[in-house]
């Protein structure tokens, strides 16, 4: 087994020129949540002309929404939920500087286009795995939308956060080559 | 007649909310531990462990083993000498309101239009059945969107026969790919009319894995497509490998002279169901 690649946001072009498709990571830093709610005022915010809630270069989404709290904790569960919900919004954010994305599932053509393009990874994590992921996260504010509820803009601070690099900047997509890989012609 | 309260469904339907969410059926836990040890995929097989390891951890602690706790669906049977001292429905949906918030468990029901959450997890979703007897036998099956959002119903021409159908759930697990956070179960309703094949393929999720289907032909149309699924090479989380699927699960029902209606329900390895008699 090849040994995890850490990595800390906010990351530069170099950072992400390293990374390829089925890279093991682990993430220490912050780590910013978004879903489809937060991600639709995002981009009207955008549209706009107005600033966004949080300084996106070199940063990392987070697509979870997570269970509450219970007393004395810092966050339910929360593992990654379906990316491609959010491809429709992912390109505008790419272009301002938006390193990367956790989730799960594949994203569409476009905002595989957009991440070469701008130089930026997707990554995914274990869906379903949510009480284990939800150890490795330390700290968790909600920096915006809080009537959103499980869909607020929080900003969480993980340390060795397992990720798994699905497509990087060459174009290289994990999920088409494990399929590519394992799949029998009968 | 057998008397029951409202206020014994509500207590016992607010305990199935949370003991479902984080207790992993143990059909469910032999399965993945079964197929890690058939999985070809070093990374596959990673993942299987991170999901067995979540399990645990989810049980140990008493948390939700996935943060999406689902849109409570309900299975109700209900004795036809039995007699309620109040509205069914309401019982079980103040069950509902109580479990996911004493549960600590995620609100994700909102108005479809303004996206507006309910604040409490309800409506649930209930299906209700007169039966023999006086019991009330309540199953909870909480579902995920994760899943529930690759799931795929067709109206097919009776022409196009079983083959048909075969092409339709093995091309619907295809285009799935990772989204429905595989290794999944299939639940697949065959037949009825558009609404009842729907139903058919949620109740076929019910079964436990492991439990053969009663009916020996579609006992072997489960096998043969599970082993066409896992050929697929998609694997845990759509990574490559060789479990995509853990079970096939279907039933039938009779159907117009003019329908073919086939409904493919996914299910994540998240796969909750807990039951209770009252």
């Amino acid at each position: 087994m090849t040994h995890p690649i850490k990595i800390t946001p906010p990351l530069t072009d170099k950072d992400v020129e390293k990374l390829k498709a089925g890279d093991k990571i682990l993430i220490t830093g912050v780590l910013y949540t978004a879903r489809d709610a937060a991600h639709k005022r995002l981009i009207e915010l955008l549209d706009k002309g107005e600033k966004l809630p949080f300084d996106i270069k070199g940063q990392l989404i987070y697509y979870v929404g997570p269970t509450p709290a219970k007393p004395g904790q810092v966050i339910g569960s929360a593992g990654p939920t379906t990316s491609g919900r959010m491809d429709v919004y992912t390109p505008k954010l790419l272009e301002l500087g938006l390193k990367g994305t956790i989730g799960k599932g594949q994203r569409s053509a476009e905002v595989v286009e957009a991440m070469k393009k701008h130089k930026a990874v997707y990554f995914a994590a274990v869906g379903g795995a949510a009480a284990l992921i939800a150890k490795t996260i330390k700290k968790a504010e909600i920096i915006a939308y809080e009537d959103l509820g499980p869909e607020a803009i929080r900003r969480l601070e993980v340390v060795d956060f397992p990720a798994i690099v699905v497509n990087d900047i060459f174009g290289n997509d994990l999920c088409k080559m494990g399929v590519e890989r394992y799949k029998k012609v009968e | 007649m057998r008397k029951i309260s409202t206020l014994d469904i509500t207590s016992k339907v607010k305990e199935l909310c949370i003991r479902a969410a984080c207790e992993l059926g143990m059909d469910v836990v032999f399965a993945l531990k079964e197929f890690k040890g058939r999985e070809e995929s070093p990374l596959g097989k990673e993942v299987l462990d991170q999901i067995l390891e979540n399990a645990q951890i989810a049980l140990r602690e008493d948390a939700p083993m996935c943060q999406d706790t689902g849109i409570a669906v309900f299975f109700v049977e209900m004795g036809r000498d039995a007699i309620i001292d109040g509205g069914l429905e309401d019982a079980i949906n103040e069950g509902v309101r109580q479990g996911y918030k004493e549960g600590y468990l995620r609100k994700s029901v909102c108005h479809p239009l303004t996206r507006k959450n309910t604040g409490d997890n309800t409506p649930a979703i209930i299906h209700t059945r007169i039966v023999e007897g006086d019991r009330l036998k309540i199953t909870i099956a909480p579902k995920g969107a994760g899943s529930e959002n690759m799931s795929r119903l067709a109206m097919l021409k009776p022409s196009q026969g079983l083959q048909g159908i075969k092409d339709f759930i093995i091309n619907t697990v295809k285009e799935a790919g990772g989204n429905p956070c595989p290794p999944i179960i299939l639940g697949i309703g065959i037949g009825g009319n558009f609404e009842k094949s729907a139903l058919l393929a949620k109740e076929a999720l019910l079964r436990n894995i492991g439990t053969p289907n009663p009916d020996r032909e579609l006992d072997v149309i489960e096998k043969e497509l599970l082993e066409k699924i896992n050929n697929l090479g998609i694997g845990p989380m759509g990574f490559g490998g060789r479990t995509t699927a853990l079970a096939v699960h279907i039933k039938t029902a009779p159907c117009h002279i003019a329908s073919l209606p086939v409904a493919v329900n996914i299910q994540c390895h998240a796969a909750r169901h807990k039951e209770v008699l009252v």
